[in-house]
């Protein structure tokens, strides 16, 4: 049982909004807001009451809970290098990846609970791509689940070492598809805008339009700590096997990488039309195949 | 009878307006609007003494003259007239517009659709609360409604999405939220500021657009000279707002890709643009620059210093970062083809300005109906082809630039004067006058009517967004429904210059 991996994915959860915010900033030539601000904004809905409209049913007051539960509960899954996390068995892998995909479940039921236009959307949108970059994080995993002959992420990686070339490219393609794939299951660039105020063109933010106070406060702090989660399975793939505090140093280093990259991710493309989103994310399942292939030939299961 | 012809902005008595009967008057409209350089500017009318009296306004660009003509008819007459629309298309918001104000019923107009509910229409019971929107049944057909308020709180305007999933099979736009009466208020307002102050206030983003039309109008009505150098100094204040708006749109259009380095660029351009407006006149938006017959705040030599000054610095950071813009793939594949019009299509609209030249119809007033400095200097008219959101953000690159070009030549033939506003106009009783301004949005047409009295019997004011709203609805048809604000930032038409 071991505290620490949770703890680092929960500090990565706090800081990570705001580096990207200032990241974002910096390279526009303006000052910008102060690390904390994205926590404070979601303090500040935490302490205010939530509103909700008469047309709307109880799926509207429980989604937000239940999305940040299952969010809040996948966390404990994820280890950090040699250490395990808090909460491991066999088939953990599979839990993680139906926690997150049941707490975006309950995020549609709630946009469609709205029954509003704008939401309705959104919703068939988020589906459809949720629908597409599953397959894309569920091939990943069970590479490295064949790769090293364990199901559960803390034994995984504990049996994970860098030492090879071949392991090496795994680990890299790991990274890139967890990065995109992190940009997808948190709504940024390029497939979707946080910044935009148009609900024609959101996905996320159209979803949660109709909530409001603690509830938007907790959705919005469950996509805090997506963010925080993706930067530790990054960083579990990355990070040599090192002892104590530098195991620790190593792993901040790597999530606060993880935040600068995508700031300037942001800072310098432009958002994708639409239509294009699920070419895009076909893309990354096609990555992940190649990454299987590539791991069924370094361990002679394919000649 | 023929149509008199009078040239931009010049001065006739009313009654030089041959009124024909209205058989006559169609045939005589339609054979001048069948010529492709020609295009109705203003079409409308107004009742004196238990008349109506309807006056169209047909621009020729290869005589560069405007050919009028009018049709009389009596208040207690039925008033049913057979349309023209169905055969010459872009006249279908002039015929909407008489119909709403005067309660003219044109016969086979395919749509009189509501333009604005003024305050003044014929039909008080004709209200937007029981408007029938356009419908299409099917079973996977939806409705979407975005407005009339604003998700970035801008001005107020209604768009109704009928989609089929993603995709927009029409989109209807319902304007008139924003209606303030101003043509009414130019006839009650009769001092020559209060008229100048209302011109600078009936689209904002296009103050000095709109005030030079006013206020060469009334220079023409009062006939009030005016010296060569005031000429290019409002010339230089039209092409600065040109330039602030156009990079702003940029700016604007970059928010919407969400490309954040042009977005900022951009967007931190516009600010010395306007701000040497503050410094000129003492208004970023150039308002109490221009009065008729003079200026308070003529082009000083320290000022033209200032201006030379920041068109060397704009240039500076705006060329490498339109170069970097229209280079970047994830830019061009946002903004290609997509929201694509045709020319034909902005032809049957009868779109002006920036709305038909970035889809290859040549249509300035610069260059066909020069007015004050123009005359003599005059910019390359650009025109692209395309038609997509690219054209547009691409021809406010082209236009930025020969816009910067003409300006430091004005500048070269500028010469300081020391010319006081009029006090007061002095006008001639029963006069017409049209006036014709290219803002940066387009074709902007004032026309003013003089009473008995000698004071304004009826001023109309078209912003060229009154035609260009429809381009928008083209843009969409057959498009996702997420590239609407991408599109609407490529036009970026004005509400209130539609409302009035």
């Amino acid at each position: 049982m071991d505290m620490k991996a949770a703890t680092m994915i929960l500090l990565a959860a706090i800081l990570i909004p705001g580096i990207i915010v200032k990241v974002k900033a910096l390279t526009s030539g303006r000052k910008g807001p102060g690390l904390l601000q994205p926590m404070l904004d979601i303090l500040r809905l935490l302490r205010k009451g939530s509103v909700y409209s008469t047309t709307s049913s109880i799926a509207t007051q429980i989604a937000p809970t239940v999305y940040f539960i299952s969010v809040f509960t996948a966390l404990w899954l994820v280890p950090m290098g040699d250490e395990a996390s808090f909460i491991h068995f066999s088939g953990d892998i599979l839990v993680f990846t139906y926690m997150l995909g049941l707490g975006k479940f309950f995020l549609i039921l709630n946009a469609l609970d709205a029954g509003s236009g704008f939401e309705g959307m959104g919703a068939n949108r988020e589906a459809f791509y949720s629908l597409l970059a599953e397959p894309a994080l569920l091939m990943l995993l069970g590479t490295f689940s064949m790769m090293t002959s364990y199901d559960s992420f803390s034994l995984i990686f504990a049996h994970w070492d860098l030492a090879t070339g071949s392991s090496l490219v795994l680990a890299a393609l790991a990274a890139y598809l967890l990065l995109q794939l992190s940009l997808i299951e948190n709504s940024r660039l390029p497939v979707d805008d946080p910044k935009t105020h148009l609900e024609l063109t959101m996905v996320h933010e159209v979803m949660v339009l109709d909530n409001s106070g603690f509830d938007l406060g907790i959705i919005q702090f469950a996509n805090a700590l997506k963010f925080g989660i993706f930067s530790a399975l990054i960083a579990n793939f990355l990070a040599p096997d090192r002892e104590g505090v530098w195991e620790m140093i190593l792993f901040g280093g790597i999530m606060l990488c993880y935040a600068v990259v995508v700031g300037l991710l942001e800072s310098f493309r432009a958002r994708f039309k639409m239509e294009k989103n699920p070419q895009f994310i076909l893309t990354l399942t096609s990555v992940a195949a190649l990454t299987f292939i590539v791991a069924l030939i370094i361990t002679n299961k394919l000649l | 009878m023929q149509p008199v012809r009078v040239f931009n902005q010049a001065t006739i008595p009313v009654r030089q307006i041959p009124v024909l009967n209205y058989s006559l008057f169609a045939k005589q409209a339609l054979a001048l609007l069948k010529e492709e350089n020609n295009h109705c500017v203003s079409y409308f009318g107004y009742q004196q003494d238990g008349q109506i009296l309807l006056v169209m306004a047909i621009a020729e660009d290869t005589t560069h003259t405007i050919a009028l003509l009018a049709h009389q008819l009596k208040v207690e007459d039925e008033l049913t007239l057979p349309s023209l629309t169905p055969d010459h298309y872009p006249l279908h918001v002039f015929e909407r517009e008489i119909h709403e104000n005067l309660g003219i019923h044109f016969s086979g107009h395919p749509w009189l659709k509501p333009v604005r509910y003024p305050v003044n229409r014929a039909n008080p019971d004709s209200i937007i609360g029981n408007y029938p929107f356009y419908q299409i049944q099917g079973g996977e057909v939806h409705q979407v409604g975005v407005g009339p308020i604003h998700a970035g709180v801008i001005e107020p305007g209604h768009f109704r999405f009928i989609c089929n999933g993603e995709k927009v099979l029409h989109l209807e736009i319902q304007l008139g939220w924003q209606h303030r009466g101003i043509e009414l208020l130019f006839l009650t307002r009769k001092s020559l500021l209060q008229q100048t102050i209302l011109s600078e206030s009936i689209a904002g983003d296009t103050a000095i657009g709109h005030a030079t039309a006013y206020v060469q109008l009334m220079e023409s009505l009062s006939s009030i000279p005016i010296p060569e150098a005031l000429e290019v100094e409002r010339t230089i204040a039209l092409e600065l707002e040109r330039i602030a708006m156009h990079v702003g749109d940029l700016s604007n259009m970059n928010i919407g890709l969400a490309y954040q380095l042009g977005a900022s660029v951009f967007g931190t351009l516009r600010t010395p643009v306007i701000n040497f407006m503050q410094t000129w006149c003492g208004n970023r938006f150039g308002k109490g620059l221009l009065r008729a017959g003079g200026t308070h705040y003529p082009l000083t030599d320290e000022k033209k210093a200032k201006l030379t000054d920041l068109l060397n610095r704009f240039e500076r950071s705006y060329l490498p970062m339109a170069e970097r813009m229209f280079s970047l793939p994830t830019v061009l594949m946002r903004m290609e083809q997509i929201g694509k019009v045709t020319d034909r299509q902005m032809k049957l609209i009868g779109a002006v300005g920036m709305t038909a030249r970035m889809a290859g119809v040549e249509r300035d007033i610069r260059m066909s109906h020069p007015t004050a400095a123009y005359r003599r200097f005059q910019p390359e008219s650009k025109v692209l082809v395309t038609g997509d959101v690219l054209a547009r953000a691409r021809l406010r690159d082209l236009e930025i630039r020969e816009s910067i070009l003409l300006i430091r030549e004005l500048l070269g033939h500028h010469q300081s004067h020391e010319t006081k506003p009029a006090p007061s106009a002095n006008s001639v009783p029963d006069q017409f006058c049209i006036s014709l301004v290219e803002g940066w949005r387009g074709e902007i047409c004032h026309t003013a009517v003089t009473g008995p009295d000698g004071t304004l019997l009826h001023y109309k004011v078209k912003d060229p967004s009154l035609h260009n709203w429809f381009a928008l609805a083209l843009s969409l048809r057959d498009l996702e429904i997420s590239d609407f604000p991408i599109n609407n930032k490529s036009y970026n038409l004005s509400y209130c210059g539609h409302d009035l």
